[in-house]
């Protein structure tokens, strides 16, 4: 035996369940605390006879359970209810039933991955690399046949000669003494065992790719994956075209769609009416949209100052009094087929922000040419708000 | 009084408990005789939940003995004795489903012929639901029944005389020959005596749920006796909490197995959403029925799960009576709930009657007679079984 190492434990080893039971008892009653057994599967009794209590792992399990189910059944309802409300199979806006089975999963899901991770890493206090007894030969022979048990070092009421004597009137079969291995660099950052882990993971991911998508997958079931139907942007031979989308039937009309009925005319035989009404929140997208399409041609204030330095035809100012004069139908008119040198906006602007944006150039027009009325309103305005309005 | 090398000395139950099983007996079938007698359409529904209620008590405990053996358990051995006790409702069906048979035509819709050729879906059924196979299929299925009872209790009694040990190898197969034909069979019973109550309605998964609810309340009696039984010390001194805290492990699984099935039959008719299928939901979401359909869900899940998931709930003797009872009643419940509202389908209308009451009461007093009269021919623990000491030193 060594003398200069450092004593961690000593171990006893037993032949039967029966007597290693009866070991640990006598180890607890003598008042050790510092013990711990070793056997090759699960002995029944055992936490009673080392005098072990209730293990705390079932709360982590219960939390994070409880945890993972509300938090799963609360963000569902969220992104199907609040944040992107959409009907799915007729069903409500907040199906919870459909709830469920997700709510089942993930809650055992959270549960047993909490288990797991909270025991290695609160309970089994790792990463712990290397424990002394692994080197010895008791490990090897608890592992086969053998059950034991070591009383460590730490323990206040150790005695190595004591505890010696302890086990022998046990009747212990083999003591043996561990000590404290030497200090050895952290093998795991080796790159030889980097590379077999990539190694194991390269070869789990083909075999298990391998196995559910090649060899399980058996002809007869396949009902859902092969149905009689035409997948969008495929062939088919059952159009004559050979397409299996379709264009839908010559002026069809989407639904809530209204199209513009002056489509490709010069001007509108009859004036159209502006449907939006000059809210704030309208006036608001009307002038983001003016500023993004019209203003590089109109000016800013639509006062005909065009950015584009002669590159392309300025646009007119549209606070002429031809202009003011025109109806929004008109106006409406240009922006959705041109007008000579302009080009048509229909595709660049939704309807309703083309509307928007006449609503703006009517402000923008009212504010060049103000009555005495909108001064006094924005007077008192001022005077409400404390600040300046008309910005 | 006698004593065995394990250590169980045989004692009598008090003869006050035969007083009681025959009170609750008598006064139960009296009542229930008058009441076949004023309203025999009424009478016969009640009687049919309490009669579902004897076979969950009577299959599902021959089920358990034979789980036991199947599987080689050995923490279940010393009282296994209890359920085949409770499993000797068994023969007693046979003979419990008469009063039913002479009453189909208020049970059943599908019996009469004018309801019959108003509906294709019920044309169809004919082969399958008609009354003269409908009753050979019920008394043979109970027959089988009868004849696995038969065999399995015969070879575990026999045990405590000769101690033969190749009696539990034969009571192994004869048990694995069992479960198969029991899986089969609670399917077909499940969808005689129930499902068929709304004859146009149909779900496959509906014998698996009733087989839930029968494991379910046989174990919750097997707990509720064994722990009644080992606290005034007619069993062994060896069973203990531990051996408690497994049968609360059980109830509990099965509480969650069964809120599994039941939730699988609603979840995917609530997808489907086809009035066909709907229908059943429908006749049990209408009026006050609303209510006693939340309260199964509370009664035979939410509860119960909350209540068994704590492990010192399962070591505790008191508690552990208190849930077994309510697994008995809420599986009672369930039953009601399957039944009742089928009623509007025959066309009746459907109100709470003092018969309802009347016959769980019976059959209460008649597991108790069975009960009392089996343990004074025969030992409460199967003393002869090899599996038995390891049973009685079982350790968590
Ligand atoms: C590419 C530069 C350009 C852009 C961008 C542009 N315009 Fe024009 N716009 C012109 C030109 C050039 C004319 C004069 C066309 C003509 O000669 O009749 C014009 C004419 C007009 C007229 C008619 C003026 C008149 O005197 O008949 C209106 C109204 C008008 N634009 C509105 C808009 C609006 C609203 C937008 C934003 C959606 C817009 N324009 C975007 C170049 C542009």
């Amino acid at each position: 035996m060594n003398e200069n190492k450092v004593l961690h434990s000593v171990a006893a080893l037993f032949d039967t369940p029966d007597k290693i039971i009866n070991a640990a008892r006598k180890v607890k009653d003598a008042g050790y605390t510092m013990f711990d057994v070793n056997t090759s599967y699960p002995v029944h009794g055992m936490d009673k006879a080392m005098g072990l209590g209730q293990s705390k792992i079932g709360y982590v399990t219960l939390f994070f359970g409880f945890a993972g189910a509300v938090f799963i059944f609360l963000f569902m309802g969220w992104s199907m209810a609040i944040n992107y409300p959409y009907i799915v199979g007729g069903k409500p806006f907040f199906p919870y039933q459909a709830f469920i089975p997700i709510t089942f999963e993930v809650t055992v899901l959270c549960g047993s991955i909490a288990t797991v991770v909270g025991m290695l890493a609160v309970f089994f206090n790792l990463p712990f690399l290397s424990h002394p007894i692994h080197g010895s030969n008791y490990i090897k022979e608890v592992s086969v046949d053998k059950f034991g048990v070591v009383i460590e070092a730490e323990d206040p009421l150790f005695d190595k000669n004591k505890v010696f004597e302890f086990f022998k009137n046990l009747g212990a079969g083999k003591i043996e003494f561990i000590y404290e291995p030497e200090k050895q660099a952290i093998k795991i950052l080796q790159p030889k065992f980097i590379v077999f882990l990539a190694v194991v993971a390269a070869l789990t991911s083909f075999s298990t790719y391998f196995t559910l998508n090649k060899l399980m997958y058996i002809v007869p079931f396949n009902w859902m994956d092969n149905q009689k139907k035409s997948n969008p942007q495929s062939e088919t031979n059952f159009f004559y075209d050979g397409y299996a989308m379709r264009t839908p039937v010559e002026g069809t009309v989407a639904r809530g769609f209204m199209p513009y009925p002056f489509h490709e005319q010069a001007l509108p035989s009859e004036p159209l009416a502006n449907p939006t009404l000059p809210t704030k929140q309208i006036l608001k997208i009307g002038q983001e949209k003016f500023l993004t399409f019209c203003s590089p041609c109109h000016g800013n204030y639509a006062e005909g100052v065009s950015r584009l330095m002669g590159q392309f035809p300025p646009g007119p100012t549209l606070h002429s009094a031809k202009i003011i004069g025109y109806s929004d139908g008109m106006i409406y008119n240009i922006i959705t087929n041109g007008q000579n040198a302009m080009p048509s906006y229909a595709y660049q602007i939704p309807r309703e922000q083309r509307w928007a944006i006449i609503d703006y150039i009517r402000v923008l027009q009212r504010a060049q040419n103000p009555k005495p009325s909108d001064f006094q309103a924005i007077k008192e305005l001022n005077k409400e708000s404390g600040k300046n309005v008309v910005n | 009084m006698s004593s065995t090398e394990i250590g169980y000395i045989r004692k009598e139950l008090p003869e006050k408990i035969k007083t009681i099983g025959l009170t609750l007996f008598v006064v139960g079938t009296a009542l229930g005789i008058i009441g076949f007698l004023i309203d025999p359409q009424r009478a016969s529904l009640s009687y049919l939940v309490t009669f579902m209620f004897l076979v969950s008590i009577g299959v599902g405990s021959l089920f358990l003995v034979a789980l036991e053996y199947a599987v080689g358990a050995d923490w279940s051995t010393p009282f296994r004795r209890i359920s085949e006790f409770l499993a000797a409702v068994i023969p007693f069906l046979i003979i419990l489903v008469i009063p039913l048979l002479f009453n189909l035509k208020y049970i059943f819709p599908w019996t009469h012929k004018s309801i019959v050729d108003s509906s294709v879906m019920l044309k169809g059924k004919t082969p399958y639901l008609n009354v003269p196979f409908f009753i050979i299929r019920s008394i043979g299925i109970f027959l089988i029944w009868w004849v696995f009872y038969y065999f399995i209790i015969r070879n575990s009694r026999k045990q405590d005389t000769t101690k033969d040990q190749y009696l539990t190898k034969k009571n192994i197969n004869i048990s694995s020959g069992f479960i198969p034909v029991f899986g089969i069979s609670i399917t077909a019973i499940a969808f005689d005596w129930m499902m068929s109550l709304e004859p146009n309605w149909f779900s496959t998964i509906f014998g698996v749920y009733y087989f839930s609810g029968t494991v379910w309340c046989a174990l919750a009696a097997l707990t509720l006796i064994v722990i009644l039984l080992n606290e005034h010390g007619y069993l062994h001194s060896k069973i203990k909490s531990e051996h408690y805290y497994t049968l609360g492990l059980l109830m509990f699984a099965f509480t969650v197995f069964w809120a599994y099935i039941a939730f699988s039959q609603y979840l995917l008719i609530w997808y489907a959403d086809l009035p066909d299928e709907t229908i059943w939901f429908m006749h049990r979401w209408v009026g006050g029925w609303k209510v006693v359909s939340l309260a199964i869900v509370f009664t035979h899940f939410i509860f119960p799960f909350f209540y068994l998931l704590s492990y010192n709930v399962k070591m505790q003797a008191k508690k552990l009576k208190f849930i077994a009872i309510w697994i008995l009643c809420a599986h009672f419940l369930d039953l009601y709930w399957l039944v009742m509202p089928g009623m509007s389908t025959n066309g009746y209308q459907y109100s709470f009657s003092w018969m309802d009451l009347v016959f769980p009461v019976a059959a209460v007093g008649l597991i108790i007679l069975i009960f009392k009269s089996l343990s004074h021919k025969y030992n409460l623990l199967p003393i002869g079984d090899p599996k038995l000491q390891r049973g009685l030193d079982f350790h968590l």
